[in-house]
């Protein structure tokens, strides 16, 4: 059929996105990030976990970038395959703290009354605690590992999505389009799901983009006090933790985990806070 | 004519809540106890100062909210639909449909033409496929959009196409009643005349019922065969549209027929405007005896004693007035 193109809003946000400058920056980064750590093993300049402890603690050199660590890893391959656990850290625990999260505030908003006051009343004990203390809790309940600092995040992040969704939900439900709807006589599933969701997903998508980056912190931060991956594996976290006894010594070995972690939260805050703008109608 | 519906003491009270432990501690009598009917085939206005309960009405009608007392005998079953739980209501569901105020809000900006008709059909399986597709072409040209539209989103359109996909929407379940919201309030006057003209054409087409809900008598009058006025939860008097404009029986009916412009400047010059006092009274706490009292030229101590009930003065015309006969009220 041969129509016109339409401008659809979603074109229109992209226009938006691209004119805008940390988003660039933003978007470059994360980029930067998943081609490292896609290609990791050809970055990469030597095994990740070979500790080689006649060349312990040397400085940056043609041979090992940025040195080595106290037992003789190439902290360069270490910061790259780190690249790789970071993202899938990210990427899986904002997947499920936004399943559940969606779940819970499209629930809790759109049926309202007991089971609105029952998921909202546990969200708000869980956002009580700060997010760091709540997930060491989980991880020690769980026992150590990276699979169970990455649920821990997860959970410890649902609340802000259930939030967010129910907001949006609670804006949306009462529209005419929804109202219109119920007149033809669809399920409230059906009417959840096709028409009040796709509504609601703009805050959706920033949060995430912005949760991305809060998750990576976090699991770095329970990897730094030892309730996240497991000794050895090039996590930045747990690499900043090993390498602190060094910092006199060595301070490159904590710093370059450091910026690693740095940049990537950097870079998706950035990235979320244009798609914010570029998702709302109201800023042109 | 056969009837297709009668409402029968419809009231819709809200509570007013307080108070941590939300007692009532008073309601809204957003609908207090009003009968009409609907004949097949005829448009029945349901006019009214923002605030009356005539949207109230409306949606009690389509039970998007639970009346709290009442009952609407419908068709040919004459079904008492506001006994129906949600699930026997389905069936009705198809056959009393909806238009909308607003078509900026009604239309979901995530789908397409194609999937907003289509979308009644689908959820109550009628149609699907190749059929489906044919039956949103001949539904759109029905309401004079062309077939290429259907792959566009609702903000692609102005506000009077809108209104025509939110037309076209209604009339894909083929309903035999519809209530119109006030369809053509939302947009210029130069597209109210077509969105009017075609609604009174799909009424011919497909043997349509319209209850048309406004706040506008000038656009009521075109339309309606009956007219209902409703104030302040009530109905004050209900006549067929000619004897209304000529000769209101309601002194409000009569405030309200004045504030409607005349095309002839100099009729409109010589015509006594008929200001009404003061704004619609608190549903919460309305005045005692006739609701209309307080901003009423006629009103008289009876008036604000008793409560005037609704009664036939005259075939087919019905008002609830103390001095409904011997007023001498003016019209159009």
């Amino acid at each position: 059929m041969n129509t016109p193109i339409t401008v659809t809003s979603q074109h229109h946000a992209y226009r938006k996105l691209l004119r805008h400058r940390s988003a660039t920056i933003g978007a470059s980064i994360v980029l930067f990030f998943i081609i490292v750590a896609i290609f990791a093993p050809v970055i990469a300049t030597h095994d990740p976990r070979q500790a080689n402890v006649v060349e312990r603690l040397q400085g940056g050199s043609a041979e090992h970038y940025l040195g080595t660590d106290g037992v003789g890893r190439d902290i360069f391959s270490r910061i790259v395959y780190g690249t790789r656990i970071s993202l899938k850290v990210g990427l899986i625990a904002m997947t499920f703290s936004i399943g559940f999260g969606t779940l819970f505030g499209a629930i809790a908003g759109y049926y309202g009354g007991r089971a609105d006051n029952l998921i909202m009343r546990v969200m708000d004990m869980m956002l009580a605690m700060p997010s760091i203390l709540l997930a060491m809790v989980i991880v020690t309940i769980l026992g150590q590992s990276l699979t169970n600092a990455i649920i821990a995040v997860s959970i410890v992040y649902i609340p802000q999505y259930a939030r967010i969704l129910r907001a949006s939900v609670l804006r949306v439900r009462e529209l005419d389009y929804v109202i219109a709807a119920k007149v033809i006589g669809a399920s409230d599933r059906r009417i959840l799901v096709t028409t009040v969701l796709p509504n609601c997903l703009a805050p959706l998508i920033v949060q995430a983009t912005l949760g991305i980056g809060a998750a990576i912190l976090d699991a770095a931060g329970l990897s730094f006090i030892g309730l996240g991956a497991e000794v050895g594996e090039p996590e930045w976290g747990a690499m900043l933790n090993e390498n602190l006894k060094f910092i006199r010594r060595k301070p490159l070995a904590v710093t370059a985990p450091g910026i690693a972690i740095f940049l990537i939260v950097l870079g998706f805050n950035l990235l979320g806070d244009a798609l914010r703008d570029a998702l709302d109608p109201q800023i042109d | 004519m056969t009837k297709l519906l009668e409402v029968k003491d419809l009231r819709k009270y809200f509570p007013i809540q307080k108070g941590i432990f939300q007692r009532t501690v008073g309601y809204v009598k957003a609908v207090d106890g009003i009968n009409f009917d609907v004949q097949r085939g005829e448009t029945l206005g349901l006019v009214g100062e923002s605030g009356c309960g005539k949207t109230t009405a409306g949606r009690c009608l389509l039970r998007l909210m639970p009346p709290t007392s009442g009952s609407f005998i419908f068709g040919e079953e004459q079904v008492d639909l506001a006994q129906l739980t949600h699930r026997e209501m389905l069936p009705f569901r198809r056959r009393i449909q909806m238009i909308f105020q607003d078509p900026h809000a009604s239309l979901n900006p995530r789908m397409t033409v194609a999937d907003i008709v289509g979308e009644p059909m689908r959820v109550n399986r009628t149609a699907k496929g190749p059929a489906l597709e044919d039956r949103i072409v001949e539904l759109l040209d029905s309401v004079g959009l062309r077939p290429q539209d259907m792959r566009r989103y609702p903000h692609a359109f102005s506000g009077g196409q809108r209104q025509r996909i939110g037309i076209a929407r209604a009339l894909a379940l083929q309903p035999e009643l519809i209530v119109a919201d006030e369809p053509v309030s939302a947009l210029d006057v130069s597209v109210q005349a077509q969105i009017l003209n075609l609604l009174a054409e799909l009424r011919e087409k497909f043997q349509l019922s319209y209850i048309f809900i406004a706040h506008d008598l000038s656009v009521v009058e075109h339309i309606s065969d009956r007219v209902a006025v409703m104030y302040l939860g009530r109905i004050v008097e209900i006549s067929d549209a000619a004897t209304l404009y000529q000769s209101p029986k309601h002194p409000y009916t009569e405030a309200l027929i004045s504030a409607v412009p005349l095309p002839d400047p100099s009729a409109q010059r010589k015509r006594q405007q008929i200001r009404l006092e003061g704004d619609v009274p608190d549903p919460s706490q309305p005045p005692t005896g006739c609701h209309f009292h307080p901003r009423c030229r006629y009103a008289t101590d009876l008036c604000k004693t008793e409560t005037p009930q609704l009664q036939e003065v005259a075939p087919g015309v019905q008002v609830a007035c103390h001095h409904s006969d011997t007023l001498e009220l003016q019209g159009v």
